[in-house]
């Protein structure tokens, strides 16, 4: 019996961290449900041993159902019949099970019938789909829209939508159009008020919609006519049930084959607002981008270790020159950096996810009553991390989903190339999680805020603090020497006053910091558990090297340079 | 009152996934060496009752098991899958049993639950694989009996349609109710587990558990009785001593022998078409196919 959860107990380190006695405590409300719901828990050790129990039915549904059916649905896919989606069989069947498991709409209180867990719990989840069929994580991942509901809606719309969830209901987020793409602020897509039903109505066109046919959408309109910016945008909510949307095409994709990718015709279609006018963009989107972009770290750290595991088990089966290929040293140190990234990228990960975890608990209290003062500092300090980490997550949690699974399918030499082999899978697969929920030029753009206001800097400054056994201390010294470094190094740029070599410099001084936050974090973790060492230690090497190689391109790099990179037609 | 299904499951050590300690020296089989789990095909037995169950409002599905305390587990098993309630049948003096007295205690048990529209039990298990149980049980209690069922077509108060799979093909064979029903690997596979279920009863436990636990359990059991799972032994279900266990079994065990498969026993077939050519004509001669 295959389980994507047991055989992993780099999930189960993640979620015994010390942090999460007070993420369970703040998301269960002082364990208010457990005399309402009988599956409700009644303290930490019940609440924490529910998420372990309920992860090994995911880890299970992952390794039997999922994983071996990720091939065919790679090869069949979805088919567009009548203008409407039918999965490939393997998908219906796998939310066929995910449904009768209960596993939709995990984090949803148990009004609604959700699970209420916390966000680490999901994002383990979400990262065992992933590892099982990238494709179809993004499907069992717009589960994602059920919270933005959950935050933003009205009581009515919440009360009709949120229960269905449970029920099976597919989502999706219906954002891009053909003119609307990195700039959603330039979405055309026509909303206009119904003045008899109360209700708006939508017309126009979306391109690229991940499950575009699905039950519950989450579409941004402009409901402001003659405005041409995001102010003018809203957040509406399209029920499949009113059949006034047809799908016109599925994109034929590089990867993630099984996930449909539709082309979307909205005529009179009948539509819900979600939350307040012209905030559709500016506040809702953006929150849903968030936990969208946390959800493809997950995606991006569970094809990671897909890759690193068919690698490992390639290469000790593979025999050249009359021995295992992974005894070269040119394997080897491949499969070792392969470890070493996917760790790295799975703690800060759980990172991010634990502070997300943290603001959003806090957010949804102060519905129900006034947070204290230090309560709400903390909201906002949470928040402006969870807000860095998180496009810090994506770029390096992408980036290195694409070498893991590059070298994976080098380490297989021309059998890689071939059909034969799942690497080949994964390869494509990834190659979709540097570009959507925001490529990653765009998570620099975001990242860079965190080097310029100094957040990273501080959150460095905090796990300098943390302990470390003497043995380790010496890691700790080369951190601190790369902050160090680090810092002169952002104050050198800044002081250059060029907003334009800012921009150009903007990736490498993300990286150098990401460098730093994820040696820290594996020092950590090694801290609790020795057997991160390996990792540890190769990490934090390759990171030094990697910012030291930084440093000096941009000291050696002089402003009139800029222009030999503008290249004229 | 509600259309009571009641499935017969047993706790089996996985064959499936055999290593070279699981058999003892003496031939039998080492239970210690090899996990117990739900019999497979139990599970496909469980199936066809909760998909009864969601077409029916007034189902109610009832897992009875016989075993050792710890066969407790598949009972926790079958609630995490939406079976409303077990029983475990336990008792020393079960020890031993072959076939005839298992299917004599069961179907004392069942009597026990009626009145009853259907009792559900997999084809056979993978431990004896001797198909024996389901049927002796229908017959000790004078009840119609279905075996081989793929699928139940259709589901009425008095009468139950269902399609057999067979070696050579489907039936479809109707039986007034009560019956008992056998269920055949080729039925749909169990749900999973369901998370919401799970967490109601991940602390059911029988009497003989309570006794084991080192958590006192009794203040959560007052407030939550579901999570009590009844522990029946041989008085609750008035069996006579004499027909069970050892003394109930006629079976007696003359040798085991340890077959271990020469290679003269086998034929290196190449992908060559006469070697493919004098394979077909093989198992066309021999029925295999054709």
């Amino acid at each position: 019996m295959a389980n994507f959860y047991t055989d992993n107990p780099g999930l189960a380190f993640h979620l015994h961290h010390p942090l999460m006695k007070k993420i369970i405590r703040l998301k269960e409300n002082d364990y208010a449900d457990k005399d309402t719901y009988d599956y409700a828990p009644a303290d930490f050790e019940d609440a924490l041993d529910n998420y372990h129990k309920v992860l090994e039915i995911v880890g299970e549904i992952c390794g039997e159902t999922i994983a071996p059916n990720a091939e065919l649905v790679d090869t069949f896919g979805p088919k567009l019949v009548d203008n409407e989606v039918i999965y490939a069989p393997g998908t219906a069947q796998n939310l066929e099970k995910l449904t009768k498991a209960g596993l939709i709409g995990m984090s949803l209180p148990r009004k609604y019938d959700g699970l209420n867990f916390s966000m680490v719990p999901y994002v383990i989840a979400a990262e065992l789909v992933s590892r099982a069929d990238a494709g179809f994580a993004n499907i069992w991942g717009l589960q994602d829209c059920a919270e933005t509901i959950h935050e933003f809606a009205s009581e009515e719309i919440k009360d009709e939508f949120l229960p269905r969830f449970n029920k099976g209901a597919t989502a999706a987020m219906d954002l891009t159009e053909p003119d609307a793409g990195s700039d959603l602020q330039a979405v055309q897509l026509k909303a206009t008020p119904h003045e008899k039903t109360g209700k708006w109505k939508l017309d126009g066109v979306k391109r690229f919609i991940t499950n575009g046919d699905a039950d519950i959408s989450l579409v941004l309109a402009r409901s402001e006519p003659n405005t041409s910016d995001g102010r003018g945008l809203s957040l509406f909510l399209y029920d499949r049930n009113d059949k006034a949307v047809k799908v016109r095409r599925i994109e034929n994709k590089l990867g993630i084959k099984g996930s449909p990718t539709c082309e979307l015709v909205f005529k009179d279609a009948p539509a819900l607002l979600i939350g307040d006018r012209k905030l559709g963009l500016i506040k809702y989107v953006m929150s849903l981008m968030n936990s969208a972009r946390l959800g493809v770290g997950a995606q991006s750290v569970g094809i990671a270790e897909a890759a690193y595991r068919e690698a490992l088990k390639y290469a000790h089966e593979r025999e050249q020159f009359d021995k295992p290929i992974i005894q070269f040293p040119a394997v080897y140190e491949m499969l070792a950096m392969m470890r070493a990234k996917t760790d790295a990228a799975r703690s800060l990960l759980y990172e991010t996810t634990r502070y997300v975890d943290i603001y959003k608990s806090y957010s949804h209290l102060q519905e129900d009553r006034r947070l204290e003062p230090e309560e709400r500092k903390e909201l906002k300090q949470q928040q402006r991390i969870a807000d860095v980490l998180t496009p810090l997550l994506k770029l390096f949690a992408s980036e290195y989903c694409n070498q893991v699974a590059y070298d994976s399918l080098q380490i297989h030499g021309g059998a890689g190339y071939m059909k034969d082999f799942p690497v080949e899978r994964l390869f494509r697969d990834a190659r979709i999680t540097n570009i959507y929920e925001g490529t990653s030029q765009l998570q620099v753009v975001a990242a860079i805020r965190g080097v310029g206001n100094g957040t990273f800097l501080s959150l460095i400054r905090q796990y300098e603090e943390m302990d470390v056994q003497p043995e380790f201390e010496y890691l700790k010294h080369t951190l601190m020497d790369m902050t160090a470094r680090y810092e002169s190094i952002v104050a050198y740029v800044q002081e250059k006053k060029n907003d334009e070599l800012t921009d150009f410099h903007a990736r490498r001084l993300v990286e150098m910091a990401g460098h730093i936050i994820m040696g820290y974090l594996l020092l950590h973790d090694t801290h609790r558990e020795s057997s991160f060492r390996k990792s540890t230690e190769i990490f934090i090497r390759h990171g030094s090297s990697e910012n030291h190689s930084k440093e000096t391109f941009i000291k050696g790099f002089e402003e009139k340079e800029l222009g030999n990179y503008k290249v004229e037609k | 009152m509600s259309f009571r299904i009641i499935v017969l499951a047993k706790q089996v050590p996985d064959t499936r996934n055999v290593g070279k300690d699981a058999m003892k020296a003496d031939g039998t089989v080492n239970r210690g060496a090899l996990e117990a789990i739900f019999n497979p095909e139990d599970l496909h037995a469980l199936e066809q009752a909760l998909l009864i169950k969601e077409e029916r409002k007034d189902a109610e599905v009832i897992l009875l098991t016989m075993g050792p305390p710890r066969a407790a587990e598949i009972i926790r098993e079958a609630l995490y899958r939406g079976a409303d309630k077990g029983y475990l049948i336990t008792d020393r003096k079960f020890a031993g049993s072959d076939t005839l007295a298992t299917s004599y205690v069961l179907s004392m048990a069942v009597k026990k639950l009626a009145p009853f529209h259907l009792v559900i039990a997999g084809r056979q298990a993978i431990d004896g694989d001797t198909a024996q149980v389901g049927p002796q049980v229908a017959e000790k209690l004078a009840l119609p009996q279905v075996t081989y069922t793929e699928k139940f077509t259709e589901i009425k108060d008095e009468e139950v349609t269902i399609r057999r799979r067979l070696e050579r093909g489907v039936e479809t064979v109707s039986t007034p109710l009560p019956a008992l029903v056998t269920v055949h690997s080729s039925a749909a596979q169990c749900r999973p587990r369901n998370a919401r279920l799970l967490m109601k009863f991940k602390h059911a436990r029988t009497i003989s558990e309570l006794q084991e636990e080192t958590k006192d359990y009794t203040e959560m059991l007052n407030n939550k009785p579901y999570l009590q799972i009844d522990e029946w032994g041989v008085s609750d279900i008035d069996a006579g001593e004499e027909q069970l266990g050892l003394s109930g079994s006629p079976t007696k065990v003359k040798k085991i022998e340890n077959v271990v498969f020469a290679a003269k026993e086998s034929i290196v077939l190449s992908s060559e078409d006469n070697d493919i050519d004098r394979l077909m004509k093989e198992l066309i001669d021999s029925h295999v196919v054709g």
